[in-house]
């Protein structure tokens, strides 16, 4: 993976350390709840860096290799921090067969980064998606909550250029 | 009482499509013309007509508007819902007779159609308990509470025949048999909705269109194996079926539907949702309850069956959404009713997402027994620009491809399976003349290479030898021993996976190589793509006598790959080519092909 991302710096604030004992404590006394702690502390800082990992092992008492395990296990946990704009390009088989391939291709080769990486400025990441379930508006691209459908790869430069 | 109610599609593919900001226009509109009184705005699950959307109905007179914008809705209020003359612009085609407009259920796309576990998507309104209690919601587990012993409701489902709808097609009885013959201090109830078969989205919408259903039907189960809690499993990439399960879990808790006493029989049961991290082994039953213990989503070997040893331990049973969603009809219906419909091992009917290169994508619930045909043909539509249909994908990375000459089968499990592919949890994508076999087949391989979970050798290893072979044939570099060595190799993935995953992963191979072996064969020995697809087998070249020299590929080329002087026939020149397609893309003449 490219070197750029390993420079981010961790930043985390007093606030969302406080938010994440929160949630911890919340949770302690539920079975499994590495899980839904997980997926809550990436919401508070957006990604999952070694930082938050090991609070998280720390107040849950859990080795910080099974927490590292299971957040490198599942593919919606990310240990980089992602760009302002997440562009994920669905490559379900849907989507596939109606040329996202292509639209990945094209948003890669404008944006000049490869899937899972950020743009330097932290504007923009690339990812691909797994089915997003909207299979009837293929082939499908969304950029952070909203969802570009029926597209073509002439489509892409101008939704990109909405965002930069 | 309204005198008119207007159906709007909240399903993903609708709101994608700007449904929500159609609703809020429409309520605009209502009120700046006075009609808050006479007029209710629902919003409901996924019609099933995805390719349309967003989709809205007006009842009483159940027109159908498809592709409607929010520029339309202002006619609409006006036209319609204000002086009763439907806006004939917006109503979808098949609608619009010579003799005026036709039911929605006389159409092509819903006339074949069955709607069983789909029964109230489209129809209700998934965020209110109270709707789905109008559409005798909750009387079956009432009735099952009431007047069953745990093993006559288990007795039914045998009755009914039904299978589990999430791939494998286990009967749904047996299971539950088999769990409540073990005794423990703690059962447990679980719900697959870890929906991972790219291209399907039937439990999604189930889930966001009918989610009570699906918590009734675990009530029935808690109730008939003697668990008291369950866990809904659910893909964090469908945020609206998580926000509508999370408020249908509130209000069935607040209705006394969940919780302790149910229907003041002493029975307590209630669910808990548990989000999944995007990891496709977790559809695996076992990988899945690991998950659940908070675990890397790793399968475990069988036996211990979940049955006897299954979540945190405990006697489990696992079922899929769509099978859950058929559970309360075949209560108040009764075994026979559903054993009446389907073939002769498959009973009942099947949801399918139709996807791919056909006209009518969207989801449609079909008696099992219809034949592939007429899916595709006359349901789905057909494909469209005039295209030739070259194979159909079921059954997802772990299903193969059914070719033109099994067009005419009758689908169900037993069928599917005898021509190497499978039901699995419902996806059906159809592929015409210019999709590549062996790029598909790339195209799953890389899939599963990325999603094994890497606990087993022949998964881990073996996936990803699959698939250099096939990149190598994509490239041309592959040689008639390489066909050999996948086949090899397959089968001994197949014999040798510790989970579903491994074990159905070769299949998009096997299926290829069975019926598809010329477009193989024409990689490795002629060095051709046929369908135009593998890039490093492509050639653009521009026919000399079409070409009228108006230099525009030249201009377009990012190469500077194209040659020529103006008013002159222009060459493209393959050593500097990089296959972009861009100049064919922009000829004017129909001067530039693939071959």
């Amino acid at each position: 993976m490219s070197s750029q991302k390993k420079t981010v710096p961790f930043n985390g604030s007093k606030e969302q350390e406080a938010e994440l004992l929160k949630v911890i404590n919340a949770h302690k006394h539920d079975k499994g709840a590495l899980m839904p702690v997980l997926q809550e502390a990436q919401e508070i800082y957006g990604y999952l860096p070694i930082e938050v990992q090991t609070i998280i092992s720390n107040e849950m008492d859990i080795p910080l290799e099974k927490v590292y395990g299971v957040a490198t296990f599942y593919s919606q946990f990310s240990l980089n921090p992602k760009g302002k704009y997440k562009v994920s390009v669905c490559l379900g088989t849907a989507c596939y067969v109606k040329g996202s391939g292509d639209i990945f291709n094209k948003i890669s080769e404008l944006l000049k980064i490869e899937g899972g990486e950020c743009t330097p400025d932290g504007k923009f990441s690339l990812d691909a998606c797994r089915c997003i379930g909207a299979c009837g508006l293929a082939p499908v691209l969304t950029i952070n909550s909203d969802v570009y459908g029926r597209l073509t790869v002439d489509d892409v430069k101008d939704i990109i250029a909405k965002y930069e | 009482m309204f005198r008119s109610h207007v159906l709007v599609c909240g399903g993903t593919g609708c709101t994608s499509s700007g449904s929500v900001k159609i609703i809020e226009a429409l309520q605009e509109e209502i009120k700046k013309n006075g009609l808050e009184k006479e007029v209710s705005v629902v919003q409901t699950g996924c019609h099933g007509l995805c390719a349309l959307g967003p989709i809205m109905i007006v009842y009483p007179d159940a027109c159908f508007y498809s592709m409607v914008k929010e520029e339309d809705v202002s006619e609409i209020v006006s036209e319609h819902l204000l002086k009763g003359r439907p806006v004939q612009r917006l109503l979808y085609t098949e609608t619009v007779t010579e003799d005026g407009i036709k039911s929605l259920n006389e159409t092509d796309f819903y006339k074949k159609q069955h709607r069983i576990a789909l029964r109230n998507c489209g129809v209700i309104n998934p965020e209110n308990i109270e709707e789905y209690i109008g559409t005798d919601g909750y009387s079956a587990l009432g009735k099952v509470l009431t007047e069953y012993t745990p093993d006559d409701v288990i007795q039914t489902l045998l009755d009914s025949g039904l299978r589990g709808r999430g791939g494998g097609g286990f009967p749904t009885g047996l299971k539950w048999k088999l769990a409540k013959g073990n005794d423990a201090d703690q059962k447990y109830v679980c719900c697959n909705a870890d929906e991972g078969d790219p291209g399907a989205f039937m439990d999604r919408s189930v889930l966001e269109g009918d989610p009570h259903v699906v918590l009734e039907a675990m009530a029935i189960a808690g109730y008939a194996i003697g668990a008291s809690q369950g866990y809904i499993y659910i893909r964090a990439e469908y945020p609206i079926a998580v926000e509508r399960l999370q408020i249908a879990i509130d209000q069935a808790r607040e209705y006394g539907m969940l919780g302790d006493n149910i229907f003041g029989t002493g029975f307590n049961f209630d669910i808990g949702l548990r989000l999944g991290a995007g990891a496709f082994v977790c559809g695996e039953e076992t990988a899945l309850m690991t998950s659940i213990e908070g675990n890397r989503g790793e399968p475990r070997p069988r036996p211990p069956f979940p049955a006897q040893k299954g979540l945190f331990g405990k006697p489990t049973i696992l079922n899929n959404v769509e099978t859950y969603a058929n559970i309360p009809q075949i209560i108040l219906n009764g075994a026979q009713w559903f054993s009446s419909m389907g073939t002769e091992k498959s009973k009942g009917t099947k949801v399918f997402a139709l996807g791919g290169k056909i006209k009518n994508t969207g989801l449609v619930e079909i008696p099992m027994g219809t034949t592939l045909r007429d899916v595709v043909e006359e349901i789905g539509g057909g494909i469209p620009n005039g295209k030739k249909f070259k194979a159909a994908q079921t059954g997802g990375p772990s299903g193969g491809c059914i070719p033109e000459q099994h067009y005419d089968i009758p689908i169900d499990y037993d069928n599917l399976i005898s021509i190497g592919s499978m039901m699995g949890s419902g996806g059906l994508i159809v592929m015409d003349e210019d999709n590549c076999m062996v790029d598909i087949a790339k195209f799953f391989l890389e899939f599963t290479v990325d999603e094994s979970c890497g606990k087993c050798t022949p998964c881990r290893i073996g996936t990803k030898r699959l698939y250099e072979i096939l990149d190598k044939i994509t490239k041309g570099q592959g040689t008639l021993e390489d066909l050999d060595k996948l086949e090899e190799l397959c089968y001994y993935i197949k014999d040798n996976s510790l989970c579903g995953l491994g074990q159905t992963a070769p299949n998009p191979v096997l299926s290829t190589l069975k019926y598809f072996r010329n477009e193989y064969v024409a990689h490795v020995v002629d060095k051709k793509c046929p369908s135009g697809v593998c890039k490093a087998l492509l050639s653009y070249v521009i026919d000399a006598d079409k070409c009228k020299g108006c230099t525009l590929c030249a201009r377009v080329c990012p190469n500077g790959a194209i040659e020529g002087k103006v008013k002159e026939a222009h060459v493209i020149h393959q050593n500097k080519c990089i296959k972009c397609g861009a100049c064919m893309e922009k000829c004017r003449f129909g001067a530039i092909s693939k071959q």
